[in-house]
């Protein structure tokens, strides 16, 4: 059995010391050990891109990240986003955009649309287009997915601004 | 879809990682992004004793201007690459290859040194650093060693690299002045690997080919420069028949397996669409002596 890795990670704010098995990928101590069950596993082998979480600010498959790897890291799940009463602008712009109808995908496409938006704030279609290839869904046909990030986009800069001018 | 057991260990310098694959006697990996590895760990296609994390090793992740050549940091991540304005203005070939790489999430883990000792035939930076004549910089316990591109990719998944050995860095030589250049790749979906690429450097010596670097993927069990296409246009004024002897020349030199997303006539085909179209827009970017 091979030495087990002792780390301290940052989820959404909470800090957790954690003792785990050098071959327990991301996904799994999410779900598993945290019970944070928002992040989806699809494929596990990095084609989907259900799992994406952001780790320190980045995006990234979370199948294919081993926990041991994150001591001192911070990372970012569905779950801190937002809650049902209280959505983040990204969430609220697929609420309103119907960017979603089963749900598999979506914590997936909202983590990545964070990504995209801090990224490229002022992304145009195809830089958003491009930012959410690396995530499949299989039931919107993506039209809607990508108007809510453009709403998203323009609701964060319009925030930025009437928050510039108060 | 569970990588099998394996120790790790994360090491903070590149002796401390090349002395733990020496002591793991081939049984060890190096895990940079992971973004090929964990893949193959997780469908078991993989099972090594140790996993030698270099992600904390410092001054591994660079893009820096040395004079007639960039040299790149094995760590350093696909994104980086891809938003390094020092690549952008010297190697814009290479820039533009980089919008080819996986996606997001890919690009901000994965890292040029894993891509290179993974050595996938339809993967973007395999192919450039042979297009680009670029050198890899390889340590191992017993020592330092240069390996050019053209020695380095020996099949699907094969590199010179021996089993304690690990790619710390990459020098590219910049493209002179005037070069043209172009990178034309077609793959199902954006971000999946080509079912075919081609990029090309060229210059224009008094109205004719001067240099010309052909790179081809995606149509073999590794990369491939098109050696025959190359010196068939050098020395020669531009003509649509001398363009065509080229294609000619390509399509006849590639052998592509036939799999599931092409057939080998179909990429033999697309090969050499992308190297026309490759030629011409080179071409015509080396006349107007501008990388616009």
């Amino acid at each position: 059995m091979p030495e087990a890795v002792s780390i301290r990670i940052t989820v959404n704010g909470v800090t957790y010391e954690r003792s785990v098995e050098p071959r327990l990928l991301l996904s799994d101590f999410l779900r598993g050990e945290l019970g944070l069950t928002g992040t989806h596993v699809g494929c596990e082998h990095g084609v989907c891109g259900a799992c994406t979480v952001l780790v320190n600010g980045d995006s990234a498959r979370s199948c294919l990240f081993l926990a041991a790897q994150l001591d001192g890291a911070e990372v970012k799940t569905v779950e801190g986003l937002g809650t049902a009463q209280a959505m983040s602008p990204v969430q609220k712009a697929f609420h309103e955009c119907h960017a979603l109808q089963c749900g598999f995908c979506t914590p997936g496409m909202l983590i990545t649309t964070m990504d995209i938006l801090s990224k490229f704030p002022d992304a145009d279609d195809e830089q958003i287009r491009e930012g959410l290839s690396g995530n499949l869904c299989r039931c919107t046909g993506y039209q809607n997915i990508v108007r809510a990030v453009r709403m998203a986009a323009d609701n964060i800069k319009a925030q930025a601004q009437e928050e510039a001018a108060s | 879809m569970k990588p099998p057991p394996f120790e790790y260990l994360a090491v903070d310098s590149v002796d401390a990682a090349v002395g733990a694959l020496a002591e793991a006697g081939g049984d060890g990996k190096i895990i940079a992004g992971g973004q090929s590895l964990l893949p193959m760990l997780n469908f078991r296609l993989l099972r090594p004793s140790v996993l030698v994390d270099i992600n904390r090793v410092p001054d591994l992740a660079y893009v820096r201007d040395d004079g007639d050549r960039i040299r790149i940091g094995a760590l350093t991540r696909h994104y980086m690459l891809q938003t390094s304005e020092l690549v952008a203005a010297q190697l814009p070939v290479l820039h533009e290859a980089m919008q080819h790489v996986a996606h997001l999430a890919i690009r901000n883990r994965g890292t040029i040194g894993g891509s290179l000792s993974h050595a996938d035939p339809a993967a973007e930076l395999p192919m450039m650093t042979l297009l680009l004549d670029a050198n890899l910089d390889v340590r191992s316990a017993s020592g330092r060693r240069t390996i050019g591109a053209q020695d380095f990719f020996l099949g699907a998944l094969s590199t010179a690299l021996e089993e304690d050995d690990m790619v710390v860095a990459i020098d590219v030589p910049k493209l002179p002045a005037r070069t043209g250049w172009a990178f034309e790749e077609v793959s199902r979906r954006s971000g999946d690997f080509a079912l075919a690429c081609v990029a090309v450097t060229l210059s224009n010596r008094e109205d004719k080919f001067g240099r010309v670097r052909i790179g081809m993927m995606g149509v073999g069990e590794t990369p491939m420069r098109a050696s025959e296409a190359e010196a068939l246009l050098e020395g020669q004024p531009y003509s649509d028949g001398l363009v065509d002897a080229a294609i000619n020349a390509i399509r006849a030199s590639v052998e592509p397996n036939t799999d599931l997303h092409a057939s080998s006539d179909y990429r033999r085909h697309l090969v050499g669409i992308l190297a026309e179209r490759a030629i011409r827009k080179a071409w015509t970017r080396a006349m107007e002596g501008s990388d616009a």
